[in-house]
């Protein structure tokens, strides 16, 4: 019997896109699957998924979860586990469409949630820090059921199948979100779960990741020393969890957070600026195992955000690109060129070096 | 009654090659060989002989051979020829069996049970010859706050540390156990390799003041020429709890080895046995330990990392979790291979454990407990080549620290006599006529060419695994395999068998 996602290491190659409207606009989810159609053959039928981010303004205040079940009772189990700790504010199936090359789907179901304030309060714990140990026990407990997505006013839709058909599946083209990502995927392995697609998530942050990365076990023993179940066993797992690690627990920036994870090799830093080579100096030696080596381009999806990141090496394709209010990232220009063939400008950012894109309330700018 | 005992090894000398030249005569400290006037020939005593390969080497007509001896008792599974001789040495004599060097019994060597990983297709290897491939690293605490300065900098709130060009450090050895050339061409290797060396428990000779920046200062339980100028000299202190050749015991440096100058570095009168005692008699528990580590970070105004070394033991991980919060910055563990100066036999080769084992154990342990950034590791006895090296990595070590292997390259061969103080390649003596066998100037070069070569196979193995910073090849335990292992030593080594996917 072929193990589930999870009970081995699955590395995989990939296809992934992003973009966002830094004006804040709303775009459906529907030029999203026509650019990541283009690359079909960067994925294998094994896996496909987006986030939409800002697609839930009716509730942008609470935490939205996606589950899926396996079966009925561990829907009845992990409904539970919820009404211990949040108040469900508001919970659905979520509607998808049937395709004839979907199948196999679980039960999909989505509910916006407050944490129980008494409940919080006994914990000590800072809300947010509350809510991702919530997702990590309903994950590592409750059979059958998985949290694969928790963030506010976002939303992680995942599957087997072709990313472009996993799209139609979820209805995309009816979301409107100012930014998405999307993931195709080519694993090396035949899983067939839908939970160990991606994109993958926590609270808002998700990371669609094209690669195999070489320091997975160095990465993976390190943070899960700070309480990180790394349970899939994926390189986008591992990675997610750095960076909330780092920006959510430790408090650095992404740029910082980027010089962590694909550091400057050292001597290129011996030719930097005194700041830059003294801050660079010092991350390294503080955060050593938390260098990721090996090919991978990532996006990653935060509120109000994107950033594009390459391994050191660049050792996997990944292009940016701008039109007006508009940013783009992709595994290939032509998927991009796809929804948008007119661009004011396309670059492909050295590897290491993190292309950031935020929305102009955030302070984001044109690059 | 003596019982005679026949030599273990025979000198074996071709006749139609000797030219009697009398350098072997010349060379052997050991007196085995000598000349025969009357005759014109050179003959050999093999009963002095310690296999040593001195004469062998400088013979200019390679006329020399060493062979073992195959003289034997009545074969016998349970009683060897060497069981059996040193029942005879120790009813002749009614001492304790002395030996020198690491355990050379045949113990499982768990490095030789573990396989590499390579990149194929999914992702590529690197090509070190191509691209840059780091193998720098810092030892010491990192575990920090994060705290920002005016500008929003990060503030360096780092503990001191120490920068290694090389993931590889030359480990304790004191002047009086070597030489004085031995630790010259020791230091200067540090210097130029941009490591360290470590002056073990014998002191530190004024002359080395200069090679301060690469010399780690041990403070061992007889605290042997320890004082101001020794702790300012240091750019790390090493706190000696225990050695992995003899676990549970001091030191034993013969006063025939304690010549004026040992005497002066070691503050120690000349000519007497240097016994340093089994414990520190100011260490008795884990909390004791924490006040000498901070006594001496108050004595060097915590501009200096400490390092703890410990023998390898059964409970060698709960007592590295003790040291980890005990101030220490870097944690070094000798395994029961590693070598020594001079050890009870018995101690030697029955007590401890393999490095590879306990580093395991301590890694995992530390990381179970939240606290792998308090320290690092260092792990040494016997660490035997690059790829001993980047195994030991994988497994979860920081650094390594290689003696054997320096002292090979500085022209040790394994003789395993040092205690007897006559070595005939100038290391493990005091006799100005043999030291000055051991040309610093030659032997530094030696040993920075061995840890050169083993930086670039260790670059070269990296770059097969598709890693191209040591960082990401420490603790990936992902990268090994075993083979020839049970399940007890695979769960205890905290890896899979070969040919088990990812």
């Amino acid at each position: 019997m072929l193990m589930r996602e999870g009970q081995f290491r699955n590395p995989s190659g990939c296809a992934v896109t992003g973009v966002i409207d830094r004006s804040g606009k709303p775009m459906s989810g529907e030029g999203m699957i026509e650019a990541i159609a283009v690359m079909h053959d960067r994925s294998n039928g094994l896996g496909g998924g987006f986030a939409g981010y800002g697609i839930y303004p009716h509730y942008k205040d609470y935490y939205a979860f996606h589950l899926f079940y396996d079966k009925k009772e561990a829907q009845a189990d992990a409904e539970a586990f919820l009404c211990r700790h949040f108040e469900i504010v508001y919970s659905s199936e979520i509607q998808t469409r049937k395709l004839p090359s979907v199948t196999d789907e679980p039960l999909i179901f989505r509910y916006f949630l407050a944490p129980l304030p008494q409940k919080l309060r006994n914990s000590h714990l800072d809300e947010r820090e509350y809510v991702a140990r919530c997702v990590n026990r309903i994950n590592s407990e409750t059979d059958g059921a998985y949290v694969f997505s928790s963030g506010k006013n976002m939303g992680i839709f995942k599957g087997v199948g072709y990313p472009e058909d996993i799209g139609r599946f979820y209805r995309l083209e009816e979301y409107g979100g100012y930014a998405w990502t999307c993931h195709g995927r080519y694993p090396t392995n035949t899983p067939g779960w839908w939970g160990g697609a991606h994109p993958f998530g926590l609270l808002d942050f998700s990371v669609v990741h094209n690669g195999e990365i070489s320091s997975y076990d160095a990465n993976r023993r390190y943070i899960e020393m700070f309480g990180y179940q790394c349970n899939l066993q994926t390189d986008t797992e591992v990675i997610t969890y750095i960076v909330d690690y780092l920006v959510r627990k430790r408090g650095l920036t992404l740029e910082e957070t980027a010089h962590v994870i694909a550091a400057s090799f050292w001597s290129t830093i011996a030719e930097k600026g005194e700041t830059e080579r003294e801050q660079e100096t010092l991350l390294r030696r503080m955060f050593p195992s938390l260098l990721v080596t090996g090919p991978f381009s990532v996006i990653l999806g935060y509120e109000g955000g994107l950033m594009a990141l390459n391994d050191r090496l660049k050792l996997r394709s990944m292009v940016c690109a701008e039109k007006g209010d508009l940013a783009y990232i992709s595994s290939e220009e032509s998927a991009i060129r796809k929804i948008c063939p007119d661009l004011d400008r396309v670059w492909m950012p050295a590897g290491g070096e993190p292309v950031i894109f935020e929305l102009y309330e955030k302070g984001g700018r044109a690059q | 009654m003596n019982m005679y005992l026949y030599p273990e090894y025979e000198v074996v000398r071709d006749e139609s090659r000797c030219i009697s030249c009398r350098v072997c005569e010349r060379q052997c400290a050991n007196l085995v060989h000598s000349f025969d006037a009357e005759t014109g020939k050179m003959s050999a005593d093999s009963a002095k002989c310690v296999n040593c390969h001195r004469c062998v080497c400088l013979c200019p007509s390679h006329a020399l051979k060493i062979v073992k001896s195959d003289d034997t008792y009545k074969v016998n599974a349970n009683w060897d020829n060497q069981t059996i001789n040193e029942v005879y040495k120790q009813a002749n004599s009614g001492g304790v069996l002395l030996s020198s060097m690491g355990n050379p019994k045949p113990y499982p060597v768990y490095w030789d049970k573990m396989l590499v990983n390579a990149s194929q297709v999914t992702n590529p290897p690197i090509d070190p010859l191509r691209e840059p491939m780091e193998t720098q690293i810092y030892l010491g605490k990192r575990s920090v706050t994060i705290e920002r300065d005016e500008r929003g900098k990060l503030k360096d709130t780092l503990a001191p540390q120490l920068k290694l060009r090389v993931p590889v450090m030359f480990s304790a050895m004191s002047y009086g156990s070597i030489s004085y050339n031995a630790h010259e061409a020791l230091a200067r290797a540090a210097e130029e390799l941009g490591t360290f060396y470590n002056t073990g428990e014998g002191g530190l000779h004024k002359d080395f003041y200069r090679y301060g920046k690469n010399t780690i200062v041990q403070v061992a339980s007889g605290r042997f020429g320890v004082f101001k100028d020794y702790l300012e000299n240091a750019a790390a202190i090493e706190i000696k709890m225990g050695q992995g050749a003899k676990p549970g015991i001091g030191g034993h440096l013969p006063g025939a080895k304690i010549t004026a100058d040992v005497s002066e570095t070691r503050m120690i009168p000349q000519g007497v046995d240097a016994i340093s005692p089994a414990p520190h008699h100011d260490i008795y528990s884990i909390e004791d330990l924490r006040q000498l580590v901070y006594s001496l970070k108050e004595a060097t105004e915590y501009k200096k990392p400490v390092i703890v070394k410990i023998a390898a033991v059964h409970n060698a991980a709960a007592i590295a979790s003790g040291i980890a919060r005990s101030g220490a910055d870097i944690i070094a563990i000798d395994g029961y291979r590693g070598g020594t100066g001079a050890a009870p036999t018995r101690i030697r080769d029955h007590v401890g454990i393999p490095i590879e084992l306990a580093l395991a154990q301590v890694d995992q342990r530390l990381r179970d407990e939240g606290i792998r950034d308090e320290v690092s590791l260092v792990v040494g006895g016997s660490v035997r080549s690059s790829a001993d090296v980047v195994k030991a990595i994988a497994m979860g070590a920081d650094a390594c620290y290689i003696g054997t292997a320096a002292l090979l390259a500085l022209g040790c061969h394994l003789c395993r006599s040092c205690h007897e103080g006559k070595c005939n390649w100038g290391i493990a003596t005091q006799r100005p006529d043999l030291v000055k066998r051991l040309n610093p100037d030659l032997g530094y070069k030696r040993l920075v060419n061995l840890v050169t070569a083993w930086d670039h196979e260790i670059r070269e193995m990296m770059g097969g695994m598709g890693i191209n910073s040591v960082e990401a090849l420490r603790g990936n335990r992902l990268m090994l395999r075993g083979i020839g292992l049970t399940d007890a030593e695979l769960r205890i080594l905290g890896i899979r068998y070969a040919g088990e996917s990812m």
